[in-house]
């Protein structure tokens, strides 16, 4: 494979285009709601209708809407069809000849769309996944191809610093220095980890981006690898993705036939080969030295660092890891310069942010937006706010490491260091909208379960804290709890958080602490007044104890 | 399974064997296991296909992997309860997941799954006694745009309802 094959497939995919193409959406969610049948309808249709030479109908990954699916684009009509059914499918094929379609439309000139711009999705719901030609034809691998041959491996680490992209798997390092540190580690073997563990509940943008464009982090690993210098690589894909896993195997199956990955890639000396390993479900899988440990087949639990993963990873090699949105933004930023990438964003945060949107919320879906949006323009504006025009109490950010941020902070910019002073964290993207009906309490208690039943079992603050904690606040929800309980519970979170081994046990008190930041009031309600006397006081106190 | 005694577990491994060699899944599984060249990182793999050709992980298959892949028991037993994926016990004729993630914890999976446990009277985990269905719970299958999402027998069904759900619990068990 030489940049001659590369242009002459991208040529040939580019003149075989129609006139008309309707993309299906054919990520998870809309599969879920049958958009294969509606696909095998369409094609059904244009067959019958003649019109095989005009009209091409293009499964697609992820079209971000994802509460309307199934949905069909037709362009260049620039109609979007929602919540298509097989049945109303073949009037779309009706319309494009003049005809009226029974399938219900939105306007896909909507803030939910307008206010968007994608980097990372900028292929989702454009691009067939199944097919490594139709990445191409995008631009796919060209980038891959100049790093090869026009750059050192300094010269990319280099530019990576300059675009100033921070990891998105949620913490937010600077890819540029773990780049930099990974290569300068001594060692013959070198490993590259994409982190796919997307264990965060109501976060789905890892999945979609591997459903709808997996070519992108597969080029990202493969820039990585060569700027590092390593030569395997491997994606840690959760189990509950079976999909994404697929698609992945299609898409390396694919890149090894083509050339782009193996030995000799683009006939240069680099050879970079990747292999899945597929997660067994375990939430604490997510944090680096864990997934290592599950990689390597063992139980994933977490290790004390140093020494970093940069130093001494997988199999006691400096190893590389990132998340999949950091990885697909890398050749975006190798096509168009650190400079271009760097220009977008705030200060301090660069580029731009993939958020899921979900919970109590009129459209949710997908959505990719420039760091320092505020958190109003995405939840009003392109969310379109609660359904019913409930009021909107509060927007979860981080999953079960991060917070919630109340209403009457809705401005607050998107990056880093905002949410980090709201006591939240920018997370790996789930966002959840929570409305008047939502009990802080209960939100509260809901993640401290999920920590207390994923917790690993290795260190004691968070294997016996959790299950603590998760008592206090169900005594509170109970109405059994006194203020000297929640006094405890605060101190509980405290030591919890500074005391535990990993991320899992650091970060689990930060829904708790959170909510009492914002909605103490919730918690006060549901106190009872401290037993009186002191024989009384001393039964609270050993109750309190042995709990 | 934990409370078995122990005498009756020990040297339990020639009659695994024995029983192995005349089962295909387990030849199906040793090729699988060669594909990785019996590699010990390979565990997880082997136990996903492991799992996939029997329906779940039981003692005697656990001691023939671990036997295969020169693993000590310990091991394998210890990796095969860490993970939730695994299952330990069979399951039902049918399974169905209820997702418990954020997204559909907010928009109501907690009345769904109430619903069925009440039709099924059985707690997240458990089998129906006549093993028709298993009841199990997800912590999110990123579907959180058309949530509350359930899995029944591996097909999502989106906006779920509790009504919606016990129509489905009732289709299987014929009530």
């Amino acid at each position: 494979m030489i940049l001659n094959d590369l242009l002459q497939i991208k040529d040939q995919e580019r003149a075989a285009r129609k006139k008309t193409t309707l993309r299906c959406c054919m990520a998870a969610g809309c599969m879920s709601s049958d958009s294969k049948g509606v696909k095998e309808q369409l094609e059904k249709a244009v067959a019958d209708a003649g019109l095989q030479d005009t009209v091409e109908v293009r499964g697609v990954g992820c079209m971000k809407l994802c509460c309307e699916g199934p949905l069909v684009q037709a362009d260049p009509q620039n109609a979007l069809y929602i919540k298509v059914t097989s049945e109303n499918a073949p009037s779309i094929i009706a319309a494009l000849k003049g005809g009226k379609a029974e399938a219900a439309q939105t306007d896909p000139d909507a803030a939910f769309f307008k206010k968007q711009l994608s980097i990372v999705l900028a292929n989702s719901g454009v691009v067939d996944p199944d097919r490594i030609e139709s990445y191409i034809a995008l631009d796919g691998y060209q980038a891959l191809h100049e790093v090869l041959h026009e750059m050192t491996p300094k010269d990319v680490v280099d530019t990576m610093v300059n675009s100033g992209l921070r990891g998105r798997g949620g913490a937010g390092f600077p890819t540029g220095l773990k780049w930099g540190t990974v290569a300068k580690s001594p060692g013959a073997k070198k490993y590259v980890i994409c982190n796919a563990d997307e264990g965060d509940p109501g976060a789905f943008m890892d999945r979609s981006v591997l459903e709808s464009d997996p070519h992108a982090v597969l080029e990202g690993m493969a820039i990585a690898a060569y700027a590092v210098g390593a030569d395997q690589g491997f994606i840690y894909v959760r189990a509950e993705y079976p999909l994404a896993i697929t698609r992945l195997q299609t898409a390396i199956k694919q890149a090894k036939q083509l050339g782009v990955l193996g030995s000799g890639i683009f006939e240069s000396p680099f050879n970079f080969t990747i292999d899945i390993r597929i997660g067994a479900g375990a939430f604490v899988c997510g944090e680096e030295t864990a997934l290592m440990a599950s990689v390597e087949g063992k139980r994933g639990t977490p290790r004390p660092r140093p020494p970093f993963p940069a130093e001494s990873g997988l199999f006691g090699c400096p190893t590389l890891i990132n998340n999949v949105e950091t990885f697909a933004n890398v050749p975006a930023i190798y096509r168009n310069g650190a400079e271009w990438f760097a220009g977008i964003g705030t200060e301090k945060s660069k580029g731009t942010k993939v958020f899921a949107l979900a919970g109590k919320i009129k459209n949710t879906g997908l959505i990719e937006v420039p760091m320092g949006t505020p958190l109003r323009t995405i939840v009003e504006e392109m969310g379109g706010g609660a359904p019913g025009g409930a009021k909107i109490k509060a927007v979860q950010t981080g999953g079960p490491s991060g917070g919630c941020i109340p209403s009457q902070h809705l401005d607050t910019p998107v990056d880093y260091e905002s949410l980090g002073k709201l006591g939240s964290i920018m997370g790996s993207g789930g966002m959840i909208v929570m409305d008047e009906s939502t009990r802080m309490v209960d939100v509260a208690r809901f993640f401290m379960e999920f920590c207390m039943d994923e917790s690993c079992g290795k260190c004691i603050p968070c294997r016996a804290g959790t299950v603590q904690m998760h008592n206090l606040l169900e005594k509170i929800l109970d109405r059994r709890a006194t203020p000297r309980d929640l006094l405890k519970l605060e101190e509980l979170c405290d030591m919890v958080k500074n005391t535990s081994l990993c991320g899992l046990g650091q970060t689990a008190p930060n829904p708790t602490l959170s909510t009492l930041r914002f909605f103490r009031n919730e918690y006060e309600e549901l106190l009872q007044p401290e037993a009186h006397g002191p024989k009384g006081n001393g039964e609270a106190k050993k109750q309190t104890l042995t709990t | 399974m934990i409370a078995t005694p122990l005498h009756s577990k020990r040297n339990r491994l020639p009659a695994v064997l024995e029983h192995a060699s005349g089962d295909k899944r387990f030849k199906i599984l040793e090729v699988h296991m060669k594909k990785h060249q019996f590699r010990h990182d390979a565990l997880i793999e082997v136990l996903h296909k492991a799992q996939e050709l029997f329906g779940y992980l039981e003692d005697d298959l656990l001691l023939f992997v671990s036997y295969k892949l020169k693993l000590p028991p310990s091991r394998v037993y210890g990796v095969a309860t860490f993970y939730h994926f695994f299952n330990l016990k069979p399951q039902g004729e049918h399974t169905c997941v209820v997702c418990m993630g954020t997204a559909c914890y907010v928009k109501g999976a907690d009345k769904v799954i109430a619903a069925i446990q009440d039709q099924t009277k059985i707690r997240p985990g458990e089998t129906t006694p006549d093993n028709k269905v298993s009841l199990l719970t997800a912590r999110c299958i990123g579907a959180c745009g058309i949530a509350p999402a359930v899995v029944y027998d591996g097909t999502v069904n989106p906006r779920a309802t509790p009504e919606s759900a016990v129509k489905q619990i009732k289709k299987w068990t014929g009530t």
